[in-house]
């Protein structure tokens, strides 16, 4: 019996082929962009989420701001302060401290002269605190911080700049006015916004106050947390020990400022995720336009055909027979329709859209099908009722 | 017609009829489609009265409004009495419900109409099997059937046409070997050669002579003299009620048409 539905709601639906696949379109484009527009704001989720990550999610940046009261004067970050958070032993929180002096100077190797986006000074800390690694050659080490070696670890776009396809490590750069020896190269990490991270000359801290900032304040400290689950107490502790190397009683009056990676990534994610809301709410109502779209189509369907109802009731066909039929044809119109339409998202979603790679969630895939399934049973019932309860007297006499 | 046939009398009518009365509306615009006599001195009606035994040849004359087509629905299951009793081959039709309804509509009554009321892109063998369908039939046993009923009619070399693709005589031949495929107790036509030419006409009727004469009960609403000449019984309605009964051949025999060539 399922088997004759079937082959009546196949035979209905290809009686009138074109307004068969109208409807199907409606269901369609709602699957597809239910799909696709979900995959969008997933996709630019994901994509916020890794360049974040990139710069390390349990880092913490502390720079100084200016006193909010005029009447103290505003204290520098500086070396002791990042020696004090590293010698804390009650901030077992934080891991490791790396100050930072951040400064330009023109770089010269042989006879190519370049500017890198910025020169730093730091410890060696920094490059697992900032999440560099490097690509070719080493790290500096704590030896040469200490006796303010020379040596400079080239950022990826830097060492294109200057060498091009020559290997840099071993190599000696002017920097201003001072020789540096080139010790290793990072890894590129990519553009994540305006500053380039890869076009950096990253050297040993002291080497850097000598040749270029002196030996006053550090711009900034770069701050690791044991883990990223620890950042919020390890911000504490830095806030805290801070407060007392510069002799501040009110943490509202601080000099400083703490950010940290993951408080970002927590304000991009929102962000991101009231995005993809939305596009799914859009989303869903094209699907909801497409379901109308089958109802439509269902009701002019069965007042089209009510003579052929009538003749089917006179010939003895059950009212659920014939209600079989209806819903039956509806729900083909929303499955075939779903089905071209995840089809279509998941081809779509190939493709990247305004800069975004679309990133697919199985979960709305699956949702989708179903509930355009859902809205075809749904939608199609209203329809399918009234062609089952119409009196085969009625239905013949009909016109 | 089977050679153990037990005489007449011996088995209840297919068709039993009492008192039944259809009336639409109410109060003071009531109108009674089917009435019967009216009762004496009062008024009332009393309803219609019919007995149709087992392999009659049925003709229900009347002209418009006379209550045929009404009579025609309630003896086919499409409409049910406002009072009286109908028995439909020993079944109280009054006391079912919508899905015996249908079932009885499949099992008891074949159906041919005026405009043949075939459905649309359906080939004629599909047509045919249709009511095998609701039935339950399994396919091949319904594809044999149907295929027979098709041949009996002499359609069996158009199985494969589409409505569209008949002449009116053709369809209306596939609609009587649709109506006949289920083996029903009754053959109800409405005006079935309203629709027809004359050469169609004949050819229908000649089929459904055959079918009397093989014994399957028919009965026929028409309002042409030219087609209840077929006919063993000539029952002539007015306003309602039954104005005549009359009989042109018995029962057990011949419809009184079959072979004679009629002039056209």
């Amino acid at each position: 019996m399922l088997w004759q539905m079937l082959r009546f709601a196949l035979g209905g639906l290809a009686a009138n082929k074109v307004r068969s696949a109208l409807t199907m379109l409606g269901v369609l484009i709602g699957v597809a962009s239910v799909i696709l527009l979900l995959a969008v704001g997933n996709g630019s989720s994901v994509a916020v989420k890794d360049s974040i990550t990139a710069l390390g999610t349990n880092s913490l940046t502390v720079s100084s701001t200016s006193a909010r009261g005029a009447a103290t004067a505003a204290k520098k970050l500086t070396v002791e302060d990042a020696k004090a958070l590293a010698t804390a032993t009650d901030a077992p929180a934080i891991k490791s401290v790396a100050p930072v002096v951040t400064t330009t100077a023109t770089a010269l190797y042989g006879n190519i002269s370049y500017q890198p986006g910025s020169v730093v000074g730091t410890y060696p800390a920094y490059f697992e605190t900032a999440n560099q690694k490097v690509a070719r050659g080493d790290y500096f080490s704590n030896d040469d911080v200490l006796n303010s070696r020379k040596v400079a670890v080239l950022g990826s776009a830097t060492a294109k700049q200057l060498f091009d396809t020559e290997d840099p490590v071993g190599k000696k750069i002017v920097l201003g006015s001072t020789p540096f020896t080139v010790v290793g190269v990072l890894q590129a990490k990519g553009s994540t916004g305006f500053n380039d991270p890869d076009d950096v000359v990253i050297a040993p801290l002291p080497t850097v106050q000598n040749a270029f900032t002196g030996f006053g304040s550090v711009n900034q400290i770069l701050v690791q947390a044991g883990s990223a689950e620890q950042t919020t107490e390890a911000q504490n502790d830095v806030s805290r020990i801070l407060l007392g190397t510069h002799a501040i009683a009110d943490p509202a009056k601080a000099d400083f400022r703490i950010s940290s990676q993951s408080s970002l990534l927590t304000a991009r994610e929102s962000t991101t995720r009231t995005f993809t809301v939305l596009l799914g709410a859009v989303a869903a109502i094209s699907l909801l336009v497409g379901g109308i779209g089958i109802t439509n189509i269902m009701l002019v369907t069965v007042t089209e055909r009510t003579k052929e109802i009538g003749i089917r009731k006179a010939l003895g066909a059950p009212r659920a027979v014939v209600l079989g039929q209806f819903l039956m044809e509806s729900t083909l119109l929303s499955v075939l329709g779903a089905g071209l339409g995840v089809l279509a998202g998941l081809i779509g979603s190939h493709f990247s859209i305004v800069g975004i790679k679309p990133v697919v969630i199985p979960e709305s895939v699956l949702g989708a099908f179903g509930i355009a399934v859902a809205i075809g049973l749904f939608f199609g019932s209203y329809p399918a009722n009234r062609a089952a309860r119409l009196r085969p007297i009625d239905a013949l006499r009909h016109e | 017609m089977t050679a153990q046939k037990p005489p007449a009398g011996a088995r209840p009518p297919v068709i039993q009829i009492r008192q039944v009365i259809k009336s639409y509306g109410h109060g003071d615009a009531v109108v009674h489609a089917l009435r019967g006599p009216s009762a004496p001195g009062g008024g009332e009606p009393l309803g219609v009265s019919l007995d149709i035994a087992e392999g009659d040849y049925v003709a229900v004359m009347g002209s418009s409004g006379s209550g045929k087509s009404t009579l025609m629905n309630i003896l086919g299951c499409l409409d049910v009495p406002t009072s009286g009793r109908y028995l439909l081959d020993g079944i109280d039709v009054g006391h079912l419900d919508e899905g015996q309804l249908s079932l009885v509509r499949n099992r008891k009554i074949g159906f041919v109409f005026q405009s043949f009321n075939l459905v649309p892109r359906t080939t004629a063998l599909a047509q045919v099997e249709l009511p095998l369908a609701y039935a339950g039939v399994r396919a091949a046993e319904r594809r044999r059937r149907a295929l027979a009923a098709l041949s009996l009619v002499g359609l069996a070399e158009r199985a494969g046409h589409k409505p569209n693709q008949l002449s009116g005589g053709q369809q209306q031949r596939v609609a009587v070997a649709r109506a006949l495929v289920t083996a029903p107790a009754m053959l109800l036509a409405d005006e079935p050669t309203g629709n027809l030419d004359s050469h169609s006409t004949e050819e229908v009727l000649s089929i459904i002579d055959g079918l009397n004469a093989a014994g399957r009960t028919v009965v026929l609403i028409t309002h042409e003299d030219e087609v209840a000449r077929h006919a063993k019984r000539v029952i002539r309605l007015m306003d309602g009620a039954i104005v005549s009964d009359v009989r042109q051949a018995e029962v057990d025999g011949p419809p009184p048409a079959l072979g004679v060539e009629v002039g056209v």
